[in-house]
């Protein structure tokens, strides 16, 4: 029998990041070809930059998916208010943590990106809004926007045009929900991170200081450095329709090899992905579970079938090894591809647990703007944690259910189906083991996860 | 309340830089923060009257954020990532670990004001879990045998960030050029 090659990485965004002669420092981005996206751009006409990206189709990286350039269309223009960029580089959904690998190594691709982005938006202002636990991210950006101003590809009169735009780094600290662009726009203003409701709050009309406001990721915005360079139509060549460029897939949990990995759109599968790239599973594990797309994407089972139409009118029929890696195929499933933190689970794993540890992230995050929220969370946290400390009862599973039932759809912002999504889908996939812990009792399992 | 000039220098340089003066209440309360260790009510009204708004307009921040503090941690602080693919890796042991072996719980500062432990939500480093940080530095793959040397280590103070479980991010920050090579998969 013939093996199959193993997938290849195709790295547009890392291609320097892991090479040991690179350094994050101006001279070596400039040796590489760096800024002369930016110059190019310069000899553009802003809308023309915009055109570009909306024809690359790049999608939102941070987890709605949302296309870029059409999110650059909505922009406000109208008002005669100054508009704002703003890079999230919060980074804060479980699982993930490939933007720490561009803004450690590489900043200035983060920096040439965005400056071509706020060129194309007319931004006043640009900032870039990392989180806390980054010490090290946040004084390399700052050394590297430093850098940048030294030699006039950010700040006054940049390229020696006409327009200027100040660069700042804003640190968060250390809450989760202003990962959620409204919730960070208010974080930015120097309040609390409530989400703001959409309507009328959208970003792009009423968002900082209630001006015109583009919240995009880390990885979104370089890929606006890369779409002019290869070119819209091309860069829509690379990946699927649908699903154009690449993504950084960050692989964590019970594999061999965890790490993260940069493939075009639907080069390989999960499965691909779990055995040839991350070099399988634990020696003598079996695969129990995964959680496709960051901690608040629904849980796929192992052994489950996964049958329907695609998008394009074709029918599937796929085993969890078969889900492509895009972002149509984990959707396609019924979860999503979210941020591209792949969570891998074996069969030492017990579920009761694994939902108790993710109830327990979503209680410490929740706001506390929405009651259903506030409350539904720290409910599901503490009849989850109870289950796991021997005192289960048979309605727990139901019970569960109808908290996170009342959560989703009944909140301001996306947290509440971020809390409520893992909750349904581990009812849904692993009843059972809720039930059985119900009937035995305390079961000493052998990881502890709560 | 004293500040040194050093961080009363970048505050007055950090607040120019937003449109608003509200905005750079956080990066304001770092500062402060990183040189008292703690936001004390007397600081929240300096820093209230800095930034031209109400004291509870400072205080609204040190209670809802989770790395903003009233009373502070111990010269040495401890982060252990909790969070499900930390925790899948066996963070919960290691955090358990930590705790005896420095003699604190999770949550509290040890008496003597050496060491504190926070088991904390994800540190977005989850391909490297258990990741622990010390103080602004990271430490990755801490977990049964290597959390007992850590923690070792620690007790000895000589935990050397330049090679002890270290993350690639901490070679990348000095002003020189990066000569170190970043971990190969």
């Amino acid at each position: 029998m013939i093996k199959k090659n193993t997938p290849q990485e195709r790295r547009i965004i890392l291609k320097h990041a892991d090479d040991p002669k690179y350094s994050n420092k101006i001279g070596c981005y400039l040796k590489n070809n760096g800024y002369s996206m930016l110059k190019k751009a310069f000899k553009m006409k802003p809308e023309e930059i915009g055109e570009e990206v909306l024809k690359s189709g790049v999608r939102g990286r941070g987890g709605a998916g949302f296309p870029a350039g059409m999110k650059w269309k909505f922009l406000d223009r109208k008002s005669g208010k100054p508009i704002y960029l703003i890079c999230n580089a919060d980074e804060s959904e479980p699982g993930t943590f490939k933007d720490r690998q561009i803004m450690h190594k590489d900043p200035h691709q983060l920096i040439e990106g965005m400056m071509i982005a706020a060129y194309a938006i007319g931004a006043k202002q640009a900032f870039i809004y990392i989180r806390a636990e980054f010490f090290k991210g946040a004084h390399i950006l700052e050394e590297a926007i430093a850098e940048a101003k030294e030699k006039n590809f950010c700040g006054d009169k940049i390229l020696g045009s006409s327009y200027s735009c100040d660069l700042v780094v804003h640190r968060g600290a250390g809450a989760y929900i202003c990962g959620e662009e409204t919730g960070l726009i208010e974080s930015l203003e120097g309040k609390r991170p409530n989400p703001r409701i959409k309507p009328p709050y959208f970003p792009a009309v009423l968002g900082l200081y209630q001006c015109p406001t583009i919240v995009n990721n880390v990885e979104t915005l370089c890929n606006v450095k890369h779409v002019l360079e290869i070119g819209g139509e091309e860069f829509a060549k690379i990946g699927k329709p649908n699903n154009t460029g690449t993504r950084i897939w960050c692989v964590s949990g019970q594999v061999q090899k965890p790490g993260y990995y940069e493939f075009e759109c639907g080069a390989l599968t999960l499965g691909e992905m779990i055995y040839d790239v991350c070099g399988g599973l634990l020696p003598g594990r079996t695969l129990k579970a995964v959680i496709p797309g960051g901690s608040s994407s629904k849980i796929l089972r192992a052994d489950e079938r996964f049958s329907g139409k695609l998008k394009d009118g074709s029918d599937f029929d796929w085993g969890i090894e078969d889900i492509p890696l895009d972002f149509d195929g984990p959707a396609s499933v019924g979860s999503m591809s979210g941020s591209g933190g792949i969570i891998i689970m074996d069969d030492t794993v017990d579920m009761v647990e694994a939902m108790a540890n993710i109830n327990a992230f979503y209680a410490h995050e929740s706001c506390g703007q929405c009651t259903p929220c506030r409350e539904g969370s720290l409910w599901m946290k503490k009849i989850t944690k109870r289950m796991c400390e021997g005192d289960a009862r048979h309605e727990d599973a139901d019970l569960l259910l109808s908290v996170a039932n009342q959560i989703e759809g009944r909140t301001i912002c996306a947290f509440g189906e971020a809390a409520a999504w893992p909750t349904q889908s581990f009812i849904a996939k692993f009843r059972n083991e809720f039930e059985e812990k119900a009937k035995n009792g305390k079961n000493k399992p052998s990881l502890q996860l709560i | 309340m004293e500040l040194s000039k050093e961080t009363l220098t970048k505050i007055e340089e950090v607040i120019p830089r937003y449109p608003e003066k509200r905005s750079a209440a956080l990066m304001v309360i770092h500062l402060v923060q990183d040189e008292l260790g703690f936001i004390s009510d007397e600081t929240c009204s300096w820093i209230a009257e800095k930034l031209e708004i109400e004291p509870i307009n400072i205080k609204e921040l040190i209670t809802f954020y989770p790395m903003l503090r009233e009373t502070p941690w111990a010269k040495k602080h401890i982060r252990v990532c909790r969070t499900l693919p930390c925790a899948l890796r066996g963070s919960y042991g290691t955090c358990k670990i930590l705790e005896d072996k420095l003699g604190v719980k999770e949550g509290h500062v040890r008496e003597d004001g050496e060491f504190s432990i926070e088991f904390m939500e994800c540190l977005a480093d989850c391909g490297e879990g258990p990741v622990v940080m010390v103080g602004e530095d990271t430490y990755e793959n801490i977990e049964g045998k290597n959390a007992e040397s850590f923690a070792d280590l620690l007790v000895q103070e000589k935990l050397d960030t330049s090679k002890d479980f270290t993350s690639y991010e901490n070679g990348l920050v000095s002003k020189s050029p990066v000569s170190k090579p970043t971990k190969k998969k």
